[in-house]
């Protein structure tokens, strides 16, 4: 691919896109760490992803800078405009799974300050594939993938139904009894969450394929478009 | 160190000589216009401009017919010499790139460098020799013949000056050639050709040789371009020439007539110009 | 684009000399749309642009070889006077070139007077000047010298002596690239709503400048036409690499 002209624009471009993946990799800290405090019932850690989440904010913060000013003074056409769209948006997406792992670490906090609830292997199969889409989504980006980011898109069916598996085994708990509600509720907002991070990693791969291909695979129903 | 103050000597050496050329080429025209002035100047009186010249001995009269004459011969020049000069002007400035063109510009060359008693001669056998008579005519056809050259190849000058954009802008209208050339391109020389003009008018005003057997002279007014003609230039020559006091200083008046008209024209077209290039900007 | 096809260019070749300017174009260009056509210098554009009004032909030595249609009738035929061609088919260019012999009344009617077209001048010169959006600036000095206008303003002037002559294309040359932003903001808001009338092809080097005023943009590239899409298209999703690479900046 041949660089830019102007060398400057291209080091703008180069370093935005490293501050993504800077930033991409510390949501996907925050996911695993709160993630292993449930698991291991490590409540410092689940404090800890909690602090960490405000260097993601300001991460999001200056990337979201670094995007308006690219507009404002270079005028990016072609694939570098969609690049900055989709920084724009994925920027978004990631702030907002960085929160869910906060509120996944909140829920860790109260769960570990009782015993724990039956077992957890449902829930971490949904937190592992959670993680993985998140993965592939970001590799999709970072090497320009749209194939890749079309098996995060596939692979989101496989997250929900992993997540309803979950959602009906601690409905029975609940029903089992009454004591377990308080619990069981909390696990289900941490599925609920590792559900919605796995959505968020949807976007970023719809956004992927946009910047590719420059054709937007979003909402194909509401649009009037066939699903391929 | 050295260095330096060798340049300064030869700058300042240089300086100096150049300035002495200045004054040694100022010093003939100045003492030229003095000369002229000072002789010519005891002889000027109103009835020098509206006289006939007198018979000699009888003192007063003047050139009036003569300045009339000179008048009418380079009206006829004008008339003769302008529509041709600006016309090739044209042409070789837009098609003038071609063989004709280049054989028009070459001929006009040589045409401004013949010496104005050939042109005379020219004249005397085109117009005189067939018409049996000197004429008026005779002698604007030998102006004519000196202005054309210097008429075309500033008139060409002028118009390549004018920006092909203002060309292409006319055609862009759907403009026929020929209307842009003559309505926009020539237009817009326009200011600039007359400056030129009045400059080859000035010049032509102060030939004698090519007038000496064409338009001759008169003793008498004389409307009738079929006639023999006085001009300033040939009256200053017979003034001149004649063994008379009073002739002399009638030629020296009569020159500095001719001076006065020749340097109006020049300050006519250093106006024009000045106007010209004042409203441009 | 539903619009009827205005300008029907096919396989157009142009020569200047032995240098083949323009290589087997073809666009087409809708009624009432505007064409902008970006590329680099000495892509072709310029002499693309001449080849529409025939104007290449003023340049000895070049020719064009193809099919230009205007309104389905062949530009190039044998029967067309390239004079009365250009009267279909205006021009404005990218150095604003007022005639300084006249005054700011006679070169927007100067294209009727030369021509002996017999119109209401009067008429003529309110409705051009005030389609060129110069009318308020220059209605008490219509005697004036259009020397003393600022360079936008004296394109306007041309943009008005263009429209004098009832066109029905509008070609521009950079029309703006000798003028200032805000001079090049009024151009371009001109284009706006000369587009209601007229169809514009627009060359210019100024790739923003397509984008804000154009419908189409052609990308010319060594002569030849690389891509012609929807502006929006070309701007976010160029088809072609070299497209790409040139809206981009990654040329040379």
């Amino acid at each position: 691919m041949p660089s830019h002209t102007d060398k400057i624009y291209e080091n703008e471009l180069r370093e935005l896109r490293e501050k993504l993946l800077a930033m991409g990799a510390k949501v996907e800290l925050a996911i695993a760490s709160s993630v292993r405090a449930l698991v291991e019932r490590d409540t410092a850690l689940a404090r800890k992803v909690e602090e960490d989440d405000t260097e993601i904010n300001r991460e999001e913060v200056d990337i979201d800078d670094c995007c308006r000013r690219i507009l404002a003074l270079r005028q990016p056409a072609g694939s570098d405009l969609r690049f900055i769209t989709t920084a724009l948006k994925i920027v978004t997406d990631l702030e907002r799974m960085g929160d869910l792992a906060v509120n996944i670490a909140e829920r860790v906090v109260d769960l570990n300050a009782a015993p724990q609830l039956g077992s957890y292997a449902d829930i971490v199969k949904l937190a592992d594939l959670a993680q993985a889409q998140l993965k592939h989504a970001l590799d999709a980006f970072v090497d320009g993938n749209p194939s890749a980011a079309q098996v995060v898109l596939k692979g989101d069916e496989l997250v929900d139904a992993v997540y309803l598996k979950v959602f009906n085994e601690l409905v029975g708990l609940m029903l089992e009894d009454s004591k377990n509600i308080r619990r069981a509720t909390a696990l289900m907002f941490v599925a609920k969450h590792l559900e919605r991070l796995a959505d968020h990693a949807t976007n970023v791969a719809e956004m992927v394929i946009y910047m590719v291909k420059g054709t937007d695979v979003r909402h194909p129903h509401s649009r009037g478009l066939a699903e391929e | 160190m050295r260095r330096f103050r060798l340049r300064k000597l030869v700058n300042v050496t240089m300086t100096v000589v150049c300035g002495l050329a200045v004054v040694v080429a100022l010093v003939p025209l100045v003492s030229l216009l003095w000369l002229v002035i000072k002789k010519g100047v005891a002889g000027l009186s109103p009835e020098f401009f509206t006289q006939l010249p007198t018979p000699m001995g009888v003192p007063g009269g003047g050139v009036g017919n003569a300045i009339v004459g000179t008048l009418m011969i380079v009206a006829i020049a004008c008339a003769i010499g302008l529509p041709v000069g600006i016309g090739a002007g044209v042409y070789l400035a837009e098609k003038g790139d071609g063989r004709l063109g280049r054989t028009v510009r070459f001929t006009s060359e040589v045409l401004a460098g013949v010496p104005s008693i050939v042109i005379g001669i020219v004249a005397w056998g085109l117009v005189v020799l067939p018409m049996k008579r000197f004429s008026a005519l005779a002698g604007g056809v030998a102006l004519s013949l000196i202005m054309i050259p210097t008429v075309a190849r500033a008139s060409e000058e002028l118009i390549r000056l004018v920006p092909r954009s203002l060309r292409e802008g006319a055609l862009a209208l759907g403009v026929p050639e020929w209307k842009t050339s003559l309505r926009v391109v020539l237009r817009t020389a326009l200011g600039g050709i007359a400056t030129a003009v009045l400059l080859s008018v000035a010049r032509v005003m102060g030939e004698t040789a090519p007038l000496l057997f064409t338009s001759l002279n008169n003793q008498y007014w004389n409307l009738a371009p079929d006639q023999p003609t006085a001009s300033l230039t040939v009256e200053i020559y017979d003034y001149a020439i004649s063994p008379f006091r009073d002739w002399h200083q009638k030629a020296w008046t009569a020159a500095l007539v001719l001076l006065l008209l020749v340097g109006l024209l020049n300050l006519g077209a250093r106006v024009l110009s000045r106007n010209r290039l004042g409203g441009a900007s | 684009m539903t619009a009827a096809v205005k300008i029907d260019v096919a396989r157009l070749d142009a020569w200047f000399g032995r240098v083949h300017a323009v290589k087997g174009v073809s666009i087409q260009v809708p009624e009432r749309g505007v064409l902008a056509v970006i590329g680099p210098s000495g892509c072709g554009k310029s002499t693309f642009l001449r080849c529409l009004n025939r104007m290449h032909e003023l340049v000895p030595g070049a020719r064009a070889a193809g099919r230009v249609l205007l309104d389905g009738d062949d530009v190039y035929g044998g029967s067309v006077d390239p004079v009365l061609l250009r009267r279909r088919v205006g021009m404005v260019f990218q150095r604003p070139n007022p005639f300084p012999a006249m005054s700011i009344r006679d070169n927007v009617i100067a294209g009727l007077k030369l021509n002996g077209l017999p119109r209401d001048t009067d008429e003529v010169l309110e409705r051009c000047l005030t389609q060129a959006a110069l009318w308020d600036e220059v209605k008490d000095r219509l005697g004036g010298s259009p020397l003393a206008l600022s360079g936008g303003q004296q394109q306007r002037l041309c943009i008005a002596r263009a429209l004098a002559v009832e066109p029905e294309v509008l070609l521009m040359d950079e029309p703006a690239s000798a003028l200032d932003p805000i001079a090049t903001a009024r151009i371009e808001e001109l284009i706006h709503e000369l587009k209601e009338r007229y169809t514009i092809v627009l060359v210019t080097h100024n790739m923003q400048q397509a984008a804000r005023t154009s419908d189409l943009t052609a990308f010319f590239y060594l002569g030849e036409l690389v891509e012609c899409g929807p502006t929006e298209q070309i701007f976010t999703n160029p088809k072609e690499s070299r497209t790409e690479d040139y809206v981009t900046g990654k040329f040379g």
